[in-house]
């Protein structure tokens, strides 16, 4: 493999982005990527181990943690803890770096936390216009949708309209909050607590809890009756 | 730059593509892109705001059609060899240089849970710098077009706005990008209404916080 093709084929990917319903289940032709890349990544892997340049039980750990130990649901409890302990929520609100950390969450990507709360009369919604800046240690990596272009170019400029495209339908009265990440620090939406969830436990109430809720494109919403939650 | 990256405000880039019950990775090269540009980037031959820069200079057209793993792999080999960490040799090859010595990770696995929970890579800094503006006070985004890295978005120009909250002092990334020093200052919230930015066509209560460094701003 020359280098020019080594490079250059980095950049060849022939996606597919064309004709696509809204939601789709199966298909990740917005992700195809060319088979080769698969052998790029691989031999550029055992040169930089080769190299010593990095130490392979440290990549699997890093594959781990992300794949694993990091995600929305540390942001769930989080978002539990407030609805169920309103001094928590203060802190929350008001120092959530440190509130957060309280729960143990905290680190790259999540070193400067805002927490920004839903509420009847506000909405608030978090983009990264520019790239796809991310509270990773409460809400983990980030989904396709939110790092593509369609969410990254019109959630500033027609949020109500990337709403709706949730299905989530605002009235006019509604004020919208559109957080555009374009420095270090972070956000999470605090999304409104869903009536009849007042018996709830802080595990029953995180269970409830999404992802797309902490982003601002959805509300929490209960299952539907006679779920079990 | 003005490039492609700055996508605040356009239109016709489709439909959003939500996927149910998405997987972390999609495969697995994605999650070892992930990972080799985190345990790379411990031998911290750049920052941040060098590896943003790094794929805002990806031509637009495969921005547009790269995938977000495969833009990330792209910097990374574009990066390890401006930083001469592998030779274009070595590169072509897939082989270490006979004559180079073998280096020792400085990431190791037991590493790696303190590094991704702690402040390693935080750009706040706690020194001493005068805000240029205060809480509550009216400010308009400079209109300005480096051909640098630079995180003021197109579609804040020359707008109006006030500051929100003042989130404290950071590293200034037009600067760092280029390694051209920290210049570290102030970084506010400052709100635009969204008939500011976009019209009429805007609702008249909504509005967009953006995070806005001092060099960014001035007195409205």
């Amino acid at each position: 493999m020359t280098r020019r093709g080594f490079v250059a084929g980095a950049g060849a990917a022939a996606t597919s982005g064309q004709g696509h319903a809204a939601e789709h289940k199966h298909d990740h032709e917005h992700q195809a990527v060319p088979s080769d890349l698969t052998l790029r990544v691989k031999a550029l892997e055992s040169l930089l181990v080769e190299k010593g340049l990095v130490d392979r039980a440290a990549l699997d750990a890093l594959v781990d943690t992300y794949e694993h130990k990091v995600g929305p649901r540390n942001g769930a409890r989080v978002v539990a803890k407030a609805w169920a302990d309103p001094a928590f929520k203060q802190r929350l609100l008001t120092e959530p770096t440190a509130a957060i950390a309280e729960l143990g969450y905290g680190g790259q990507q999540g070193e400067y936390m805002v927490v920004v709360e839903n509420t009847p009369q506000v909405h608030n919604i978090v983009v990264c216009t520019l790239c796809s800046c991310y509270p990773w240690p409460v809400l983990g990596l980030p989904p396709v949708w939110y790092k593509s272009a369609p969410y990254r170019s019109r959630a500033v400029i027609d949020p109500r309209g990337v709403l709706r495209e949730f299905g989530l339908e605002l009235p006019e009265d509604v004020e919208v909050r559109v957080w555009d990440s374009t420095a270090e620090i972070r956000y999470l939406v605090l999304p409104e607590r869903p009536a009849g969830t007042e018996k709830l436990s802080e595990d029953q109430l995180a269970a409830l809890v999404t992802r797309d809720s902490m982003v601002g494109v959805a509300k929490v919403t209960l299952p539907a009756a006679g779920a079990k939650v | 730059m003005n490039g492609v990256h700055d996508m605040g405000g356009m239109q016709g880039m489709g439909p959003i593509q939500y996927e149910k019950n998405e997987p972390v990775f999609h495969a697995r090269w994605e999650g070892r892109v992930l990972a080799l540009t985190r345990a790379v980037g411990a031998w911290k031959k750049w920052n941040i705001d060098a590896g943003r820069y790094q794929i805002e200079q990806i031509p637009p057209a495969d921005y547009l059609r790269m995938s977000y793993y495969e833009k990330w792999f792209t910097r990374l080999v574009a990066l390890v060899i401006k930083h001469g960490l592998v030779t274009p040799a070595e590169l072509e090859s897939g082989k270490r240089a006979k004559a180079s010595r073998k280096a020792t990770p400085p990431l190791t696995a037991a590493m790696v849970a303190p590094m991704v929970s702690k402040w390693n890579s935080a750009t706040g800094r706690n020194v001493l710098v005068a805000p240029s503006f205060r809480v509550g006070q009216r400010v308009r985004a400079r209109n300005i077009n480096p051909t640098g890295h630079t995180r003021l978005p197109r579609y804040a120009r020359g707008k109006f706005g006030t500051v929100d909250r003042d989130h404290g002092v950071y590293v200034f990334p037009d600067t760092n990008a280029q390694f051209l020093g920290e210049k570290p200052q102030h970084c506010y919230s400052v709100r635009f209404t969204a008939r500011e930015l976009w019209g009429e066509q805007a609702s008249p209560r909504d509005s967009v916080y953006i995070d806005l460094w001092d060099d960014y701003l001035e007195p409205a």
